[in-house]
């Protein structure tokens, strides 16, 4: 309980900080806001008025403090690009982006445990090694590069799966089936290409943490009773390399949600990190920033979320935590 | 580091990533031309991987869109890439050396002022930031270098800051302070060069995940600039001829994974080698 308000207290921080860097590397940036907002063709005397109703011209810390009070209040501005309200944008973002990490997530570390823990059990041998290479392989691939050839692949060469955006431009005319088949077919290919992704990462590190508890003197005992491998595997290495796994998923969040920020950016994925990605492009400053607290705010609640995790799979520090 | 020869995959490793370097720094010898525009690109664009154009030269991985030979850019454009990573990584090392160091080395309210800014620094998501960076700043290959070697300095730091806490407590460190050393000089000549060895590992890993970024920042135009050619920015022009001309984003894609792989595989051999050492030690 300790360590997660601890924890609870650290996030909070760190969003804090996020936020205040963006303010101020905003203010550090050459350009100005203001003549960004009004266009090329504003002259001095209406981008003078423009930073004055801005506040551009009062004290830094003054803005400061004001600026962050209407972004805890949720009062994001709008966008300078599409004029639509900011917290309309991201409201619909986040969830488009929650569903495509999360599902990801779920299978990289599904497949990743069984992959990791045939590899323990057979460490060494010929499968073992092809699948360590495979996995390797399979970290060092560009994500956005692996998108852009599966969509060669499958959209362009064998023509089965769409290439971009969440649905299709028919999907409110279809029933609740075939919407729901639709936006599988949509989900496949980004889901895939970060699932590819983290699965390399997911296999290397259940195999290495089952190796490392096959060595535990409870394993050697738990052979002795005469137990089958596969028993011990799953009964007793795999539940105790739970742990490190469960803490690895948390680490990876912040890295998964940095591969999902591109992918979302070559599927066009209605998510957070395609807003962000075009708001960056566009210089859209408003949309930039909330974008970047949203992001700092999901990889710190996933942190969370890792450790909660973690005090499910492993009762020691439950134990631990009670006795501090 | 003989060790790291006797693992077979870091020696794999270095024999790739020696290979790609020496190809990239040989890239005058080993290219006609430097991928440039041709005069004719009607008659010279989107040739497959190994044809001729009707002036008879050799096109290994084919031409693109305007009619740039692609291995001459895959070539150049390496240099680019492979400089990125090599270049951002040594500022991050340093940075990492400078903050780790001092925090490991200093005791009381510094030394938890800078772990603080290290523990931030790490929670930080570092597409976001550099996405950040990339929107208020026009994107240059020298300023990509700078930010991603800002944003990657945390790891090293970590290490080194542990590394330093351990070392300065053993006897030679006492030694050096004894015979009437300055601190500072203490922590450099003797405390930092023996807390190296594990930042190479760091270091050949983050060389690959350097790479990875550039190439993700390039693809979306906030990285190195077109006509400057980098593997990520030649996916980025690959990505409308996917259909038609798909060697063009192919190959540099593949020869990122190459290397990226190359530097895990370099990571890791160095990681046991020095697992071993230090077994054999103790």
């Amino acid at each position: 309980m300790r360590t997660l308000v601890h924890r609870a207290l650290t996030g909070i921080a760190v969003v804090t900080g996020v936020l205040t860097l963006t303010f101020l590397l905003l203010h550090a940036a050459p350009g100005d806001p203001a003549e960004l907002l009004l266009g090329p063709s504003a002259t001095a005397d209406q981008i003078a008025a423009g930073r004055h109703t801005l506040g551009l011209d009062r004290p830094l810390a003054t803005q400061y403090v004001e600026w962050l009070g209407r972004f805890v209040r949720g009062r994001w501005g709008t966008s300078i690009v599409t004029g639509r309200p900011v917290k309309a944008m991201l409201g619909a973002a986040w969830p488009a982006t929650v569903r495509l990490t999360l599902l990801s997530l779920l299978l990289s570390y599904g497949l990743g445990l069984v992959i990791g823990a045939v590899q323990a059990a057979r460490a060494g041998s010929r499968l073992d090694t092809t699948i360590s290479v495979v996995s390797v392989s399979l970290v060092a691939l560009p994500g956005f590069w692996l998108g852009l050839m599966l969509v060669g692949v499958f959209t362009y060469l064998l023509r089965v799966l769409p290439a971009f955006g969440s649905a299709g431009f028919d999907a409110d005319f279809l029933g609740p089936w075939g919407r729901f088949l639709d936006s599988a077919r949509h989900l496949a290919l980004p889901l895939a290409t970060l699932t590819v992704i983290g699965l390399g990462a997911a296999a290397r590190f259940v195999r290495g943490s089952v190796l490392d508890v096959l060595e535990q003197p409870f394993v050697v005992t738990a052979r002795a009773k005469g137990l089958s491998g596969t028993r011990v595997l799953v009964g007793h290495a795999l539940r105790n390399a739970a742990t490190p796994v469960v803490t690895l998923l948390g680490l990876s969040l912040p890295a998964l949600f940095s591969g999902a920020v591109f992918i979302e950016g070559v599927f066009a994925w209605p998510g957070v990190g395609r807003v962000l990605v075009e708001a960056v492009q566009a210089r859209d400053y408003p949309v930039v920033m909330a974008a970047t607290a949203i992001s700092a705010v999901l990889v710190v609640l996933g942190n969370l979320l890792a450790d909660l995790l973690a005090v499910a799979v492993d009762p020691r520090l439950r134990a631990r935590d009670a006795a501090a | 580091m003989n060790g790291i020869w006797r693992d077979r995959r870091s020696a794999v490793g270095i024999v790739l990533l020696a290979a790609v370097l020496a190809t990239a720094l040989a890239a005058p010898l080993v290219t006609v031309g430097e991928g440039g525009v041709p005069a004719d690109v009607v008659a010279t664009r989107f040739l497959a991987p190994l044809s001729q154009d009707v002036h008879g030269s050799f096109h290994l991985l084919g031409t693109d869109r305007i009619g740039r030979d692609v291995w001459a850019r895959l070539v150049y454009g390496g240099r680019i890439s492979l400089a990125v990573g090599f270049l951002s990584v040594t500022i991050s090392v340093g940075l990492g050396l400078l903050i780790g160091g001092l925090a490991g080395w200093w005791r009381g309210w510094p030394s938890l002022g800078l772990t603080a800014l290290t523990d931030f620094a790490l929670a930080l998501p570092r597409v976001v930031v550099l996405l950040l960076l990339a929107a208020l700043w026009r994107p240059s290959t020298p300023l990509v270098i700078l930010f991603l070697g800002m944003t990657g300095w945390m790891p090293v730091a970590r290490l080194v800051q542990g590394e330093v806490r351990v070392l300065s407590v053993r006897p030679f460190v006492e030694g050096a302070r004894a015979s009437g050393a300055r601190p500072m000089r203490v922590l450099w000549r003797h405390v930092l060069p023996n807390a190296l060895t594990p930042v190479f590992v760091t270091a050949a890993l983050g060389v690959g995940n350097a790479m990875l970024m550039e190439a993700g920042l390039s693809f979306f135009g906030l990285g190195v600039q077109p006509p400057t050619p980098s593997w990520g920015s030649m996916i980025a022009s690959g990505r409308d001829t996917l259909v038609n001309a798909p060697w063009v984003a192919a190959a540099p894609g593949v020869m990122l994974a190459v290397v990226v792989v190359s530097c895990t595989l370099v990571g890791d051999g160095l990681r046991d080698a020095i697992g071993r050492r230090q077994n054999a030690i103790s």
